[in-house]
Formats: structure tokens, C-alpha cells, sequence
């Protein structure tokens, strides 16, 4: 054995989380969502999500969602054992119904991000970022 | 218009105007085919702006062999489509007579037979011999270097890049993207990057702290040619952090920003631009997906994937150039820009045939300097190969059999683990094994040739894993690159299906027994991304294989069992 302590456990997690099966935690986002909208109708549109096509470190992936005339946007990660990542309210004033921030991804999966809209209407949007152990480039 | 064939024939033709005619075979085909020189000459110059294109040279400054692939599998959307045919599609696709120059620049067949007619390519010094030709008649030409350039040599890593960059500059590019120069670490790159007379560009280069663009690198360099107004935007490989080490550059993050790059082209036109061309390191793929989203780029000329193509491939408005690698070809596209608009290229791959074209001699002299330091290390025997060592190939290359045979050996490991690259030239059977051959197929600064116990299970994981960067149908989830070389163990691969499900059949050659998913197996192998990666330097324990070896004979490949996509 020549890995280090640590690159073994970093190797061990990374195959762990490519082996989990995904769509474990799937009553649990429908959950999320009900509990969100209110079991209301859910249409598209209206809401852009930036995420990187591949996560360059699954630990702190960069994530960007806008919807213009929200009042609040809840993202969740579909693959995680939590898939609540977290819920950005905007105020009345807010300049721009936008928001970034970073989110541990335990393994390939797809992003949501659902919008409450002034009217009180809800629109969703995802996005799939894939995680790799890499390694092998050209 | 000028047919295909003819087309063809110019490209080839433009080569060896450079060099002294009558030089063996290539004279004789060329009479054959009744060039002239002077229509040669009336048709080589078009519009008003040249661009000359080179790719992916990973530190090659002297002649060498390097054949093609003999499997390129496309996926998804891009199956049997170009870049992803090889061998007698290929010629068929081109019109190339088969055992001409084109064929032996261009595909695998009958390599060994043809590399005896024709000889070695590539060098720099030739390479600036087809420049300054090509300045000639356009003095204005635009050099831009996909990049790749600062890497895969024992000089290059000996010198941190120091003498790909003495060479390049001696060529006087314009504009350069980036890959493997980020594995010489943030602090050399910023080092050398700062002290180029030319522009380092990347949209897609990013401060990954604050996630906005880096300020060393900018996205785009304006040029004014022949009276147009060119921007040149850079992409920079996607993938760095995930398929190099990012812990050697973790001050950048990378990604393909396809919606950025739409910014780019925009602020470009709006500032003037009448021309937009896309020097990029996406690779091929991505390069077409990329074309079929962002609108408003002229030309793309496509590095990272080594692809060689004879004629551009067009996506809706867009031109992508692919100019192969390892300083084997020079692209030239002559553009006519008017009224604002792209309205006609002219494009030619132009194989360095290093017997043929003169070297031009200061970039001679100024390539020897860089070496003569390391002289006797570079041309130090350590055996002899009986066989064709090559590398390219979506599983095997010979080189990367010899290499797992090698760390099977030398690290009593039970399976092997070598990465699939796309760079290093071929030897011929017959030739010495120099150290310089050695280290042109291992050099780099994460060597480290480590040993340590993987489970079946694992195993899998990682042939899954590498199979999906390989094989996903989405270009944009694929980061180039071949399949990982395994020794000891074969496989068998299913493209068409998910991550998980390609890699079945894994045997233990040693026993012939299945792999068990619980067991334990000592694995050897080396380019590992983590960081702390222990163990002695590949090209050491190559040199101690071969040096037992003596002579190097054609061994059996590891078996590999593939199932292609449906279609192809």
C-alpha cells in the first residue's frame, strides 16, 4: 500500500457514492416539493438554472438560479441523502430575483429548482450534474 | 469550385513545395498526379486573412512516427461520423488512394511499410519552414496554438516547460489556449503565461474561489488582418480539475460555459468584430456540440482530441479545423471576410513530412540548444523493440501493453492500471528504445507509479467511471481521452449502455477466474490525480522492464471485448 491514509478513504468515498443507487431518496424530494407548493400544480419555464455539466469537486459545486417575478426558489439535490439543499426568499424590493451558491453533490444527479411566483403559481426547472472519480485525460 | 479530390491533392501538394523535390517516392507520386507548381501557387492564396493552426504538439520538437487510431468509436449522435471513422472508411470518406502520403499521414494501415517510404514527420524546425511559407504569401497570417503545447517530453519536464516555450515564441504565435501546461502548477504557469509576447486566452478559465473570469487569462484578443477586424476567443480544456490533478491548480476552475462563451461572441460583434474564430481545447465533440449552440462563430479550430480531418466539418454557420497533434500537421484557412462577414474559406491540412520540408535552420540550432544539456540522457539506448510500439486506440496500444507489463513486473502487481492519452509517438520495429522514447510516452509531473490493493468491486467502479468519460452519448459528459490500458485482466465493454451497466466478463488473465467483487487484488499504476500518490517515477520503472527485456517483442494485447453501438 503507497496511498496515504487519506487518498485511500478519498478513493473508498468517491466509490461509495458512484455506487449508491440513485433515485433512493426519491419519496423524500417528492415530499420536499409537496411541502413547498402545497400539493399545487407545478408548470415550466420562467426559471433558469446554471450548474456545471460535470462537478469539478462534488463537495462545493457552484449552482445559479433565477427566476424573474419569484418570490421565493427551493432547490434540492435529488441524489442526496438530504436532498433539501435550501429555500431563497426574495422581498417586494429585491432587485433581481436571483441568487448562487455551492452544494455538496454526493453522487450524479439531477438539481431542481422550483419557483413561488407573485401569483402565486409554482415553476420548476432542473438541471443533471454528473460526478466522477476522473483521472484520465487526453 | 475546386473538386474534392483536387482539394485533396492541394493540401499534399502545398507540403512539398517546401521542401527539395525528388526525394523518393513522394517525387514519383507526385508526378504521377502531375502537380504544378504554379497553379499550386495561383490557388494557394484566397480572401484576405490566413489563420495557421497547430494543436496539441505535447512537447515534440524533433521528427518521430505517430500512427493513428485504428478503433475511434463515436457515440450518441456522432456514430461512424467524422472524426470517429479510421482505416479504409477513412480513405473512402476522402478519396484517398490507399498507400499514398495522405494514407500513411492519416490512417493505420500497412504503418510499419509506409513510415519505411516516407519517412518520419513533425519537428518544429519544419514546421517553421510551412510558416514562414505560408507568411510569405500572406504576411499577416494568424499562428494560433490550440495548446497542450508545454508537456510530454524529458526536456519539457526537466525545464518546466521552458524549452516548448523558447521554441514557440521562435515561431511568433498570436494566441494560445490551455491544458496539460496547468500540470506545471499554478506558480509555473503564472510564471511563464506572464512573460508571453503573445495573448493566453480562455473564456472558460475561471477564479474558482470567486467564480468569475481569471485575470490572468483572457477571454478574447482582438487582430486587425488584410483591413478585418478578428477576434480570437480562447477555451481552454474543460475538464482540468477532473481529468489532471486539480490540486496542482486549485486557484481555477474550468467547465465548458457555453452561455459565457454566447457573452463572448455578442460583446465581440458588438465591439466590431467581423470575424470570430474559437481557439479551443473542448475536443472534437464538444467542439460540434458547442458549435450547434453557441451562434455566431465563424471558425473553430478544434484541439484535444488529436484529431487529424483533410477538410473542415461544418455545424449550421460554424467551420470546425481539426489539425491532429504531436507537430504532425499545420491547418491553414485562408478566410474572405467582407461586408462584415465571413463569405468563403479556403482550408488545407498540411502534413509535416519531415524528409521533404526543409528545416528551417535557427529553429534547428534553437531546438538543439534546449537539448544539448540533456543530451545524454535523450539519446541513452536502453533496448530495442521488435515490435510497432503505438498508443493510439480506444483500449489497446502496444506502447500501453508494454507499460502494464512493465508495472505487473516491476511493482508485482496482479492488474495494471495505465491512463488513456492520446499523446506519444510510435517506434518501428527495429528501432532503439531511447530514454527520450520513454519519457515521450510518460512524461509528466504526477509519474508516481503507486501500488496498492483495489477490490473487484472498485475495479469496476473505475472502468465504469472512465468508460462513461469515454462513451457517454452527451459530448458535452465526455472529457476525451481513451479508455484506462489494463494488464492482467481483460474485459468486456458494451458502449451503449448507461455507466454501470457497459463493463462485464472482468478476468484475472493470471488464473483465467472472474473477478470476485469482494476480493482484494494488488493493482499497479501510475498518473493518479490524489494528491500524495507515492511510489517511483513510470519512466524508471519502464526503463528497469525494458532493460531486462533487451529486446521488445510483439506481445499479445489485453484482450478487450467490445460491443459497438447500434449503427455502427
Amino acid at each position: 500500500m503507497t496511498f496515504t491514509r487519506r487518498e485511500t478513504l478519498a478513493l473508498g468515498l468517491g466509490a461509495a457514492a458512484l455506487a449508491a443507487m440513485p433515485g433512493a431518496s426519491f419519496a423524500s424530494t417528492e415530499e420536499a416539493i409537496a411541502a413547498f407548493t402545497g400539493g399545487a400544480e407545478v408548470g415550466e419555464g420562467g426559471i433558469e438554472l446554471t450548474t456545471p455539466e460535470i462537478a469539478e469537486n462534488g463537495n462545493t459545486v457552484p449552482v445559479e438560479v433565477s427566476a424573474p417575478g419569484a418570490t421565493s426558489i427551493m432547490l434540492l439535490a435529488t441524489g442526496n441523502p438530504n436532498p433539501d439543499v435550501g429555500t431563497f426568499n426574495f422581498g417586494p424590493l429585491a432587485g433581481s430575483r436571483s441568487a448562487s451558491t455551492r452544494i455538496r453533490l454526493a453522487q450524479s444527479q439531477d438539481v431542481i429548482a422550483i419557483a413561488r411566483m407573485e401569483d402565486g403559481s409554482f415553476t420548476r426547472t432542473s438541471a443533471p450534474v454528473k460526478v466522477t472519480i476522473g483521472g484520465c485525460g487526453g | 469550385m475546386m473538386s474534392r479530390r483536387d482539394f485533396l491533392q492541394m493540401s499534399m501538394a502545398a507540403a512539398s513545395l517546401y521542401g527539395a523535390s525528388g526525394f523518393g517516392s513522394w517525387a514519383r507520386l507526385a508526378a504521377q498526379d502531375r502537380f504544378d507548381q504554379d497553379k499550386l501557387l495561383e490557388f494557394d492564396t484566397f480572401g484576405n486573412v490566413t489563420l495557421m493552426h497547430i494543436t496539441d504538439i505535447h512537447g515534440q520538437l524533433k521528427p518521430l512516427y505517430f500512427r493513428e487510431p485504428a478503433i475511434n468509436i463515436g457515440v450518441g449522435e456522432n456514430h461512424g461520423k467524422v472524426p470517429h471513422i479510421t482505416g479504409e472508411d477513412f480513405r473512402m470518406r476522402y478519396g484517398i488512394g490507399g498507400g499514398t502520403p495522405l494514407d500513411y499521414a492519416l490512417t493505420y494501415d500497412d504503418f510499419v511499410a509506409l513510415a519505411g517510404a516516407y519517412g518520419k514527420v513533425g519537428g518544429l524546425d519544419r514546421v517553421a519552414t510551412v510558416l514562414n511559407a505560408i507568411r510569405a504569401d500572406r504576411p499577416d497570417a494568424l499562428l494560433l496554438d490550440g495548446g497542450d503545447t508545454w508537456h510530454g517530453s524529458l526536456t519539457c519536464l526537466r525545464t518546466a516547460g521552458q524549452d516548448m516555450v523558447n521554441v514557440m515564441n521562435a515561431l511568433k504565435p498570436d494566441a494560445m489556449t490551455f491544458h496539460w501546461e496547468f500540470t506545471l502548477g499554478t506558480d509555473r504557469v503564472t510564471e511563464l503565461v506572464e512573460g508571453l509576447p503573445f495573448a493566453a486566452l480562455g473564456q472558460n478559465i475561471f477564479d474558482a474561489e470567486w467564480d468569475e473570469p481569471a485575470e490572468l487569462f483572457k477571454p478574447y484578443e482582438f487582430f486587425e488582418r488584410g483591413g478585418v477586424k478578428i477576434a480570437v476567443i480562447g477555451q481552454a480544456f474543460p475538464y482540468m480539475p477532473i481529468a489532471n490533478p486539480g490540486w496542482m491548480f486549485p486557484e481555477y476552475s474550468f467547465g465548458i460555459r457555453d452561455a459565457h462563451m454566447q457573452e463572448m461572441v455578442d460583446e465581440v460583434r458588438a465591439q466590431g468584430a467581423e470575424l470570430v474564430v474559437c481557439l479551443s481545447h473542448n475536443g472534437f465533440d464538444v467542439d460540434k456540440k458547442m458549435a450547434g449552440i453557441v451562434t455566431g462563430i465563424d471558425v473553430i479550430l478544434s484541439g484535444h482530441t488529436h484529431d487529424a480531418l483533410p477538410e473542415p466539418v461544418q455545424v449550421g454557420q460554424t467551420h470546425i479545423i481539426a489539425s491532429g497533434s504531436n507537430g504532425k500537421f499545420v491547418s491553414r484557412v485562408d478566410l474572405d471576410v467582407r461586408d462584415g462577414r465571413m463569405m468563403g474559406l479556403r482550408h488545407k491540412l498540411i502534413p509535416i513530412f519531415s524528409d521533404l520540408i526543409a528545416p528551417d535552420p535557427e529553429i534547428t540550432a534553437l531546438i538543439d540548444a534546449q537539448r544539448a544539456p540533456f543530451i545524454d540522457d535523450l539519446t541513452h539506448v536502453v533496448g530495442k523493440t521488435d515490435a510497432l510500439l503505438y498508443r493510439r486506440g480506444n483500449f489497446n496500444g502496444s506502447w500501453d501493453d508494454l507499460i502494464c507489463e512493465a508495472l505487473l513486473e516491476e511493482r508485482d502487481a496482479e492488474i495494471s492500471l495505465s491512463p488513456g492519452v492520446r499523446w506519444g509517438p510510435s517506434l518501428l520495429p527495429g528501432q532503439d528504445i531511447t530514454r527520450e522514447d520513454i519519457y515521450a510516452v510518460t512524461a509528466m509531473t504526477y509519474p508516481n507509479a503507486y501500488r496498492t490493493e483495489m477490490t473487484g468491486e472498485f475495479l469496476k467502479i473505475v472502468l465504469e467511471d472512465v468508460g462513461d468519460n469515454l462513451f457517454n452519448p452527451d459530448p458535452y459528459l465526455q472529457q476525451g481521452g481513451d479508455m484506462v490500458r489494463v494488464g492482467g485482466m481483460g474485459f468486456k465493454i458494451d458502449i451503449d449502455e448507461p455507466q454501470g451497466n457497459r463493463i462485464s466478463n472482468m478476468t484475472l488473465l493470471s488464473t483465467g477466474e472472474k473477478i470476485d467483487p469482494d476480493r482484494s487484488y494488488v493493482v499497479a499504476g501510475w498518473a493518479s490525480v490524489n494528491e500524495g500518490t507515492e511510489g517511483p517515477p513510470i519512466w524508471d520503472v519502464v526503463e528497469a522492464h525494458i532493460g531486462k527485456l533487451g529486446t521488445v517483442s510483439q506481445g499479445a494485447p489485453t484482450p478487450v471485448e467490445f460491443v459497438l453501438p447500434d449503427g455502427n
